[in-house]
C-alpha cells in the first residue's frame, strides 16, 4: 500500500474509516490519491436495494434498486409523478421508506432526517431554493448550517469552495439582488461546504440560461473527478447524454431501464421514459400572412411588490395564425406579464392592448374574454384551475360569457356541464367527468383540461404561459397540437415558456423577456440557441457568432 | 397500536354532513359528565337542555322566537364564511340596526300608516349594512383585518345604545329607566302570522333561507364568493373582484344583522340596556355549525335556539347556573372546529412501529 509509514493500528484505524475520507479534504490531506482510494473501498456509495414507499391512493416507489458509485454522475430520469422526488427525498431523510434498504458505503443505514443525511455526507440542492431575500448570502447559507461559526470564518470558507470550484459569487451580497443562476450557486456552495459524498441535485437547469447549465456542468464534472457522486435529476434528456455516464429511469414508480446515456440518443431516452413512440407535433406551413390580431403598445407597470418585476414598455404583435414565443429565465416578469395580458392587471391606458382593433387595456378578465382574448397562467392549482370545486364549476370560471352558460346573473348548469364533458371528450382528459374534482385530476391531465377549457372557446388571441410544465411527454405532444391546430384556424397565440425546446419547435417567432423588458421579435429560423441564451442572461442585441441554426433536439 | 391521521385525497362530503351531527351529540355526552362532576344530575340536566324544548310544544314558540335572529344573522355570515371573509361583528351590526329601527319609531311617534313599519326594516337593514361598510373600507383601502375592525365596533355600538336609551330617546315616561318608548301599534308586527303560533321573523327566515339557497347554488354572484373562498388568485382570473366581494359578504351581513335587530326590537317592543342579547356571536356558530349551508343554517339556527330556551328549563328544573347555556354554545363551537378533521383526514389504527424513528444511528 501506498501509505506513509504509520503505526500498523492507525493504518488499520484509517482502513475502517476509508470510507469515509474518500473524496473529503480529510483524504486529500493523507496525500492518498483518488484512484488508490477508490480501489480501498467498496465500489459502491450508495446502493439501494427493494425501496418501497406508498402515500394514500398511490404506489410512489415500487421496490427500486440501484446503485451509484463514487464519483459518478448518475441520472435519474422519469416523466412528472414517475417517483424521482419521492425516491431522492427518502435518500435525503425528508421522508421514510415503507420497506427494502438503504446501503451507503457498505453498511446498511436508516436515515431519519436530512440532518443525518448530511453527516453522513449527502447533500441536496432543490430546484425551489430556500433563501431569504433581504439577507446576504451569508446569512442565509448559515441558516442552513447545522452548527455555528463565526460570520468571517464563514466568509472565508465560501470563498474557498468558490474558488476551488469555480463558482462566482460575491457572499455579501443581498439575495433579492440575486439572478435566479446565482442563487443557485449559494445552494450548492451550501450543500458543497458539509464536504458531501454524495450530491442530489433536483431539477438544477430548469431556470438557468444555456451558459449557467454549461457553468454549472463545469463544476459537476469537476466534483465528479474528485470522487463526488452526484444523483442528477432531470428530465431534459439531451443534458442527461451530455452530462451523466449513467442513468436509471423511473416510470410509474418502478426503475423500467438502466442505460448509459452516451449510447442513446435523448428520443431513445424519452421514448424508455413514457413507454411508448414519441409523436411529434405536426406543423402546417410556417410563414405567416393573417392581420394582426394582438397588439401591444408601451405596456409599463410597476413592481407589483418588493421581489417582483416591473414590466419596460413592453410592445409586440402577433398576427392571425402565427405563435408567438417569448423565451426567458422565470423571475423576469413572465407573472407579471400574463397578469397584465389577461386583465388581472389592468393596463394605464385602453388603447395599450388592442385585440382585433378593440382597445381592451382598461378591461378586466371577463371584459378582455368576451373581446376574444383567453389566457392560461402558469400555475394550475388555485389559479388556473380551483383544485376544490369540479370541472364543471371550473368551466364556469372562465368560459360562462363566451360558452353563453350565463344568463343574467344565473348560472346555467347544463350548459356548464356539457361544455366540461366536451373538454373531456376532447381533450382525452382522464377523469370520472365533468363532476369530478378538479384537485382529483394528476398535474398533466388537469393542464389538458384547461388549455382545452380556452381552447375550445375558439379565441381570437391566446395567451398561455408554461403550458406543459410538469406535464408528461405524451399529453405535452397532444397540448403542443391543439396549439398547432388553433393557430391553423387563425387564432394568434403567445406562448410564454422557459423550455427552449418547447419554443423552437412551437413558434414563429420568438423573443426574449428579460428584467421586464421584451426584445426585438425575431422569425425562429433567424435565431441560435446560443443567441437566445445570451439574450435570456441579459445581454440584449448581441451579434453573436452565426454558426448555423443550432437547435437542440427537442425531448 | 398505535393512532396515525391519514390525510384524504379530498375532503370527505359524507363527513361534511356527519360532523355537526356528531359534535351536537358528543357535547351531549361531555354536558352530563360535566355536570355529574360539578355535582348536579348531568343526565336530567341534558334532558331538560336538549329535549324537553323539543318535547314540550309550549316551548315551540319560544325557540321560534329565538331561531329567527339566529337564522337570519347566520345567512349572512354564512356568505362571508364561504368567501372567507369574517364579519365577527355581527352582534354591532345587529345593535346599530335596532337603534336605526328605534330612531324611525322615535320620530313616528304620533304617526301612523302602513309606510312605518318597511321605513323600520329599511333603516335598520341600512344601518346595519352601513356599520358593516367600515370594516370593508377599511380592509379594501388598508388591508386591515376585518375580523379586528368588526369586533371592536361590537363594542362601539354598545355604547351608542347606551346613549340613545340614557340620552336623547329616553322614554320620558320611563321612571328614569335607561329605555326608549314603547313602540306604537303601527311600529309593531302581529306576534303570529295569523295565528299559527309561528312568529313572522321566523317565516322571514324561511324566506330568507330560500333567497340565499338560490343565491349561492345558482347565481354567478354566489360562485364567485366560492371561487373567492377557495382560490382568490384563480377568482380574479375568473375575472372577479376580490374587493367588490369584501364589499358584497360584509354589506349583507351587516344588513341581514340590521334586519334581525329590528324584529328583535318589534319582539321586545322598546330599545333598553337590556337589548344586547348575543345572538350576533351565537349566530357565528350557527353558521359554522350549519356548515354555511343555507338549509345547514336553518336547522342549525332552530338547535342554538333549543339550547337558549332548554338552558331556562334546566335552570329552572334542575338548577344548573345561569351560564348553562352559553357553556354548551362555547362547547358546540370547539366540538364542530375540532371535528374539522375529519373532513381532511381520516383515522388510521396501525401496529406497526414508527417509520421514522431512527435505528443504528447515522
Amino acid at each position: 500500500m501506498n501509505v506513509r509509514p504509520m503505526a500498523l493500528s492507525s493504518c488499520a484505524e484509517k482502513i475502517r474509516h476509508i470510507p469515509s475520507i474518500v473524496g473529503s479534504s480529510d483524504g486529500r490531506r493523507l496525500g492518498l490519491s483518488k484512484e488508490i482510494l477508490h480501489t480501498m473501498v467498496a465500489s459502491t456509495r450508495l446502493e439501494l436495494i427493494g425501496v418501497t414507499k406508498r402515500f394514500p391512493g398511490v404506489l410512489a416507489n415500487d421496490r427500486i434498486s440501484l446503485t451509484v458509485k463514487p464519483g459518478e454522475i448518475h441520472a435519474l430520469l422519469g416523466e412528472n409523478g414517475a417517483g424521482k422526488s419521492t425516491l431522492v427525498k427518502m435518500i435525503y431523510g425528508i421522508q421514510a421508506p415503507d420497506s427494502g434498504s438503504l446501503i451507503w458505503e457498505g453498511k446498511e443505514v436508516r436515515i431519519a432526517s436530512p440532518r443525518a443525511a448530511r453527516r453522513l455526507g449527502i447533500g441536496m440542492v432543490f430546484q425551489h431554493f430556500s433563501l431569504f431575500e433581504a439577507m446576504d448570502v451569508i446569512e442565509n447559507i448559515a441558516l442552513g448550517l447545522d452548527g455555528s461559526v463565526s460570520r468571517n470564518a464563514l466568509d472565508a470558507e465560501i470563498r474557498g469552495v468558490m474558488d476551488k470550484y469555480g463558482l462566482k459569487l460575491d457572499p455579501r451580497r443581498q439575495i433579492a439582488t440575486l439572478s435566479v443562476g446565482e442563487r443557485q450557486r449559494i445552494e450548492i456552495v451550501r450543500a458543497l461546504l458539509l464536504n458531501p459524498r454524495l450530491l442530489i441535485m433536483d431539477e438544477p437547469t430548469s431556470v438557468l440560461t444555456p451558459q449557467e447549465v454549461e457553468e454549472l456542468f463545469k463544476t459537476l464534472r469537476r466534483l465528479a473527478s474528485e470522487g463526488v457522486s452526484i444523483l442528477y435529476i432531470s428530465h431534459k434528456l439531451h443534458e442527461i447524454v451530455a452530462l451523466c455516464e449513467r442513468a436509471t429511469i423511473l416510470r410509474g414508480g418502478r426503475v423500467v431501464a438502466t442505460c448509459d446515456p452516451r449510447q442513446e440518443t435523448p428520443r431513445s431516452m424519452g421514448e424508455m421514459m413514457i413507454g411508448s413512440d414519441l409523436r411529434d407535433p405536426a406543423r402546417g406551413q410556417v410563414g405567416v400572412a393573417g392581420p394582426v390580431r394582438m397588439c401591444v403598445r408601451g405596456l409599463t407597470l410597476p413592481k407589483p411588490d418588493d421581489f417582483g418585476v416591473a414590466l419596460d414598455a413592453i410592445s409586440l404583435d402577433v398576427r392571425g395564425g402565427e405563435i408567438f414565443g417569448i423565451a426567458g429565465v422565470a423571475g423576469n416578469g413572465q407573472n407579471e406579464l400574463v397578469e397584465a395580458l389577461c386583465g388581472e392587471k389592468l393596463s394605464p391606458d385602453d388603447q395599450t392592448i388592442v385585440v382585433d382593433q378593440k382597445p381592451v387595456g382598461r378591461m378586466g378578465p371577463s371584459g378582455r374574454r368576451k373581446a376574444g382574448l383567453c389566457a392560461v397562467p402558469e400555475e394550475r392549482n388555485g389559479h388556473a384551475a380551483i383544485g376544490n370545486f369540479t370541472l364543471a364549476d371550473n368551466a364556469t370560471l372562465t368560459a360562462r360569457t363566451r360558452m353563453g352558460f350565463e344568463t343574467q346573473g344565473f348560472i346555467d348548469q347544463d350548459g356548464a356541464r356539457a361544455f366540461a364533458d366536451r373538454v373531456i371528450k376532447t381533450f382525452a382528459v382522464k377523469t370520472l367527468g365533468a363532476a369530478a374534482l378538479a384537485g382529483s385530476l394528476s398535474g398533466g391531465n388537469l393542464q389538458k383540461f384547461v388549455m382545452g377549457r380556452e381552447i375550445l372557446q375558439a379565441p381570437g388571441v391566446l395567451v398561455v404561459s408554461q403550458p406543459t410544465w410538469g406535464v408528461d411527454a405524451g399529453s405535452a405532444a397532444f397540448i403542443h397540437q391543439a396549439l398547432i391546430d388553433l393557430a391553423a384556424k387563425g387564432s394568434a397565440i403567445i406562448v410564454i415558456s422557459q423550455d427552449l425546446d418547447e419554443l423552437l419547435a412551437l413558434c414563429d417567432t420568438l423573443s426574449v423577456i428579460n428584467l421586464g423588458r421584451l426584445s426585438k421579435a425575431r422569425p425562429v429560423n433567424e435565431v441560435s440557441v446560443q443567441e437566445l441564451g445570451l439574450m435570456m442572461g441579459g445581454i440584449h442585441g448581441v451579434n453573436a457568432p452565426v454558426e448555423g441554426d443550432v437547435h437542440a433536439p427537442s425531448a | 397500536m398505535r393512532l396515525r391521521l391519514e390525510k384524504r385525497l379530498e375532503p370527505s362530503r359524507r363527513m361534511l354532513v356527519l360532523t355537526p351531527v356528531l359534535s351536537v351529540v358528543a357535547i351531549m355526552l361531555l354536558g352530563i359528565v360535566i355536570f355529574d362532576g360539578l355535582g348536579y344530575d348531568g343526565q336530567q340536566a341534558v334532558w331538560e337542555l336538549f329535549f324537553t324544548p323539543v318535547l314540550d310544544a309550549y316551548k315551540w314558540r319560544d325557540v321560534a322566537t329565538k331561531a329567527a335572529p339566529l337564522i337570519i344573522i347566520a345567512l349572512g355570515l354564512s356568505l362571508g364564511n364561504q368567501a372567507k371573509i369574517w364579519n365577527i361583528g355581527a352582534e354591532g351590526q345587529y345593535i346599530v340596526g335596532a337603534i336605526a329601527a328605534a330612531g324611525v319609531a322615535y320620530s313616528t311617534q304620533s304617526l301612523s300608516g302602513f309606510w312605518i313599519i318597511p321605513l323600520m326594516v329599511l333603516a335598520g337593514m341600512a344601518a346595519g349594512a352601513a356599520y358593516a361598510a367600515v370594516p370593508a373600507v377599511l380592509r379594501t383601502r388598508y388591508g386591515v383585518s376585518e375580523v379586528l375592525s368588526s369586533l371592536m365596533l361590537v363594542y362601539v355600538s354598545l355604547q351608542l345604545l347606551s346613549y340613545m336609551v340614557t340620552g336623547p330617546w329616553k322614554d320620558p315616561d320611563g321612571h328614569n329607566f335607561p329605555q326608549t318608548a314603547s313602540l306604537t301599534d303601527a311600529q309593531l308586527l302581529p306576534h303570529d302570522i295569523w295565528d299559527s303560533g309561528i312568529p313572522p321573523g321566523l317565516l322571514v327566515a324561511l324566506l330568507a333561507a330560500a333567497i340565499f339557497y338560490v343565491i349561492v347554488s345558482r347565481t354567478v354572484f354566489g360562485f364567485s364568493i366560492r371561487a373567492i373562498g377557495e382560490a382568490p388568485h384563480a377568482a380574479r382570473y375568473g375575472g372577479f373582484s376580490s374587493d367588490g366581494i369584501v364589499w358584497a359578504t360584509l354589506m349583507i351581513s351587516g344588513g341581514m344583522a340590521g334586519l334581525a335587530g329590528v324584529f328583535e326590537l318589534m319582539q321586545l317592543g322598546r330599545l333598553n340596556l337590556g337589548y344586547p342579547s348575543g345572538y350576533g356571536f351565537t349566530a357565528i356558530i350557527v353558521s359554522l355549525l350549519g356548515r354555511s349551508h343555507p338549509i345547514g343554517v336553518f336547522i342549525a339556527g332552530i338547535v342554538l335556539a333549543i339550547t337558549y330556551v332548554g338552558g331556562q328549563v334546566a335552570q329552572t328544573v334542575v338548577h344548573v347556573p345561569n351560564a348553562t347555556a352559553g357553556l354548551f354554545q362555547a362547547l358546540l363551537l370547539f366540538a364542530i372546529l375540532a371535528s374539522d378533521l375529519l373532513v381532511r383526514y381520516r383515522i388510521r389504527f396501525s401496529i406497526k412501529a414508527d417509520p421514522l424513528t431512527e435505528r443504528g444511528g447515522a
